[in-house]
């Protein structure tokens, strides 16, 4: 497992010990790993040298996979089992992926997230995703010399829970224990923010391959605020090439091509696109497979003529951003420009001019998330040093909400809400003698629950029969700081309960990830009891260790028997620890946490209050 | 001296329970307290501490949201009172107040079943103006006269105001698409 490393004996008490963490950005086209070293974020390169890792993986008939540049090479020859921009069907069903007819791939479309067929099987985009992040698990832990401890890794902003879940499952799939999920955007100005020691509000514009975000930050003596964000989870620099790849169509006047030569006309184009990014204008001189001979130039201004309606696309969030900041553009400081498509001219035009001001270049639009996200996982292991005191405050990109009659739907958490947030909603039973109640959980900002994402269903039961309107069932929303919502339904004139973490539905089952896991090749042959021995183990070790650097903090807080009572505790895990029973190590954890959780409330009361000093202590006391 | 959970979100921030509120003092305190208390400070620590830092965490925020917006704090402030707003209950406005609510919401939709943007955008600041004003009527009653009867009527009218600004803001969304 992954955390192995902190439960060497012996070693777990080391106050100092650098634990290995990298931030890793899962991109659309291309994916990278970053660490820090030495107190300075680097990217990772692989043995040639190479930091960037195209987000192609290739299912070969004989079982192996490949993964990276020699896949991308690939996609051409062997399109249908090539996977490229796999994070577009993140949590997606096939009706919502555009230009699937303009796609290679032999889609499997079901109630859920949408399936490729490939000579290996049925892949979901939750195993292709697992498959890069693991390819760059791999290449961390050749670099950094161990195991990792965990990662940061980093989502658009304005990815929705579906889409965060299925990259939370992928992480899992691959071996990785997720610190945070962190927004691309956010990741960036940490980048930006802590090498310029920018203060003020900026906006970061993140054009990658697939994906499209808008962040307004305020950045404030080490705290990062997130005041908006907006975008869209499907526009990026492919919708460019897609342009170019259907205008060359229709200038070539040449019958419908083959998938191989789709794709190769395709990869033509984004060839183009980013030529042109450089040169006035890209000749196009290919012979396809069928014979025929495509013969076109393109000059940069008909390219930009071709794209205007894009470029404009990304603006309407923009606008959207700044509205919900309460900002006009003129109020924006300086805008960060991050992701590959940032660097086409018309983009940096139609930036500059709607904030009346140049872009920010000066920052490598390529690994700027990956350094980021790097930064934060540094102090996310716990390798904070004295000037790595920030703090991010993000937000929920999309509102939250739940299905009331006539399909409409009653928002319950707003969008833009800092996270962490709870929200709670009441409602009641309209017929007499209900015993059990349905709720459907969306997310969206449109009014119809047709319009928006459904997330999940639940359903709460056992509810004491009473008359109609006499029950009082409050709902629960509670969304964690990686944006992952978990609702919880009760009813309270009985207590009657029913909680459930949402597992979209689009998202893969605990049993789909469970069977994953043993056949993936990561644990082939692990014995799944021994994995579970070893990973209440590593638990074990981390709430010693919190607990016994709690008392060399914090002991003073305890009086002698409380503090002899914790000895004790801490002791008695030890032993537990020390033996092979995974569910009596489980059951000594949770006992472990009853007996500490005076001291801990204790504690978090010390830190907020010297958190408060500076105040009048009357003040405190009202 | 124990700062419990059940404690108002005032002494939480360690600040007076007034309406008047000094922005930036408010949001030093907030970031102070998600200094100590965000979950990221705890991600490397066993489940139990993540999950009690997510829960501070998530009432430190909900302390600021209340006592950010003058509605959420005089809302607040009233309810910590003992005083009923009475969204529900109450609905005796003054005639006045509610011709002024007709006219407006006339205005508004006119101009969103005409596609007007400019005309929602001028609505939109002409009730950001109101608001204020309507808002320092809140802070006199509340803070000087201690009128709370009369502040929780001021409440009343401040929600409605809000209301109608959301559904300009809606309207204009769903016209840009
Ligand atoms: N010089 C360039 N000019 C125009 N587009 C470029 C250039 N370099 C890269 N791109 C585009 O940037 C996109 C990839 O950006 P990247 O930030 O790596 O994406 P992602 O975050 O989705 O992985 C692709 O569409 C690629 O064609
Ligand atoms: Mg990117």
């Amino acid at each position: 497992m992954a955390l192995l490393q902190i439960a060497e004996p012996g070693m777990s008490t080391e106050p100092h010990k650098h634990r290995l963490a990298v931030g890793i950005d899962l991109g659309t086209t291309n994916s990278l790993v970053a660490s820090v070293r030495n107190g300075i974020a680097v990217c990772l390169p692989d043995e040639s040298g190479r930091t960037m890792l195209p987000s192609v993986v290739r299912y070969h008939v004989d079982g192996s996979t490949e993964t990276g540049l020699g896949a991308l090479k690939a996609q051409a020859t062997d399109p249908r089992n090539t996977i490229v921009s796999a994070k577009r069907f993140m949590g997606r069903g096939l009706k919502d992926v555009a230009h699937v007819e303009a796609m290679p791939y032999d889609f499997e479309d079901g109630p859920g997230m949408v399936r490729l067929r490939t000579v290996q099987g049925v892949k979901s985009p939750v195993e292709v995703s697992a498959e890069i992040l693991r390819v760059l698990r791999v290449r961390a832990e050749a670099s950094l010399g161990g195991r990792l401890v965990g990662v940061v890794i980093t989502v658009p902003a304005y990815f929705d829970d579906a889409q965060r879940q299925a990259t939370k499952d992928a992480a899992r799939l691959a071996g990785l224990d997720v610190l945070r999920l962190l927004n691309e955007p956010t990741a960036a100005a940490v980048a930006y923010g802590l090498d310029n020691a920018a203060e003020g509000v900026y906006a970061v514009y993140d054009l990658g391959g697939g994906t499209f975000d808008l962040s307004i930050l305020k950045l404030s003596r080490g705290v990062f605020e997130v005041l908006s964000t907006n975008g869209d989870a499907a526009l990026g620099g492919d919708d460019f090439d897609h342009r170019l790849f259907c205008s060359i169509l229709e200038r070539a006047d040449i019958d419908p091509p083959s998938l191989e030569d789709a794709r190769r006309l395709q990869m033509k184009a984004r060839e183009v696109k980013e030529l042109l990014t450089s040169c006035e204008e890209a000749p196009i001189h290919l012979r396809l497979g069928s014979g025929e001979l495509v013969d076109v130039v393109v000059t940069r201004n008909e390219f930009a003529d071709m794209t205007r309606h894009l470029v404009q696309k990304t603006l309407t969030p923009v606008r959207k951003a700044l509205r919900d900041a309460g900002l006009t553009p003129e109020e924006i400081k300086g805008v960060v420009m991050v992701g590959g498509a940032t660097r086409m001219p018309q983009i940096q035009r139609a930036v500059a001019a709607f904030f009346g001001q140049e872009p920010l270049t000066n920052l490598d639009p390529d690994k700027v998330v990956a350094l980021g996200a790097a930064m934060q996982a540094n102090v996310l292991a716990g390798n904070r040093a004295e000037q790595d005191d920030w703090l991010l405050l993000d937000v929920i990109p999309l509102s939250l909400g739940l299905e009331t009659m006539g399909g409409l739907v009653e928002k319950v958490v707003p969008r833009n809400s800092t996270l962490p947030i709870a929200r709670a909603q009441e409602f009641t039973t309209f017929k007499d003698g209900q015993t059990a109640m349905a709720f459907h959980v969306v997310q969206g900002e449109r009014e119809l629950v047709a319009d928006c994402r459904s997330l999940a269903r639940f359903e709460l039961r056992g509810i004491p029969p009473m008359v109609a309107g006499a029950a009082r069932i409050r709902v629960t929303f509670q969304v964690d700081a990686d944006g992952l919502l978990s609702v919880s339904a009760r009813e309270m004139s009985s207590g009657v309960e029913a909680s459930v973490l949402v597992k979209p539905s689009y998202g893969l089952s605990d049993d789909e990830i469970a069977e994953m896991l043993k056949s993936g090749v990561e644990h082939a042959g692990d014995d799944m009891v021994l994995r579970a021995l070893r990973e209440q183990q590593v638990e074990a070790e981390r709430v010693i260790e919190a607990a016994e650097q709690a008392l060399a903090k914090d002991g003073h807080l305890l009086d002698a028997d409380e503090r002899a009572g914790i000895d004790a505790a801490v002791a008695r895990l030890r032993e537990l620890r020390a033996g092979s029973d995974h569910r009596a190590i489980k059951s000594g954890i949770d006992a472990f946490a009853r007996a500490t959780d005076e001291f801990a409330a204790r504690r978090m009361d010390n830190s907020i209050r010297s958190a408060l000093a500076g105040h009048k202590v009357d003040e405190l006391e009202l | 001296m124990s700062i419990d959970p059940t404690q108002d979100y005032f002494s939480l921030f360690g600040l007076q329970r007034t309406y008047a509120m000094d922005e930036a003092v408010l949001e030093a305190a907030w970031h102070r307290l998600q200094s100590q208390v965000h979950p990221d400070r705890y991600a490397h620590l066993p489940d139990v501490d993540k999950r009690r830092a997510m829960q501070w965490a998530t009432r430190v925020n909900e302390g600021f949201r209340t006592l950010k917006k003058p509605l959420a704090r005089a809302r607040y402030l009233l309810e910590l009172a003992g005083v009923d707003v009475g969204v529900e209950t109450n609905t005796a406005m003054s005639p006045e107040f509610l011709m002024e609510q007709m006219e407006w919401r006339e205005a508004v939709e006119e101009a969103r079943a005409a596609a007007e943007v400019e005309e929602l955008e001028q609505l939109h600041v002409r009730l950001l103006h109101h608001a204020r004003d309507v808002r320092a009527e809140l802070g006199r009653q509340i803070d000087v006269d201690h009128d709370l009867a009369g502040a929780a009527d001021t409440v009343r009218r401040l929600m409605f105001i809000e209301k109608l600004q959301h559904e300009i803001d809606e309207a204009l969304l769903a016209l840009e698409g």
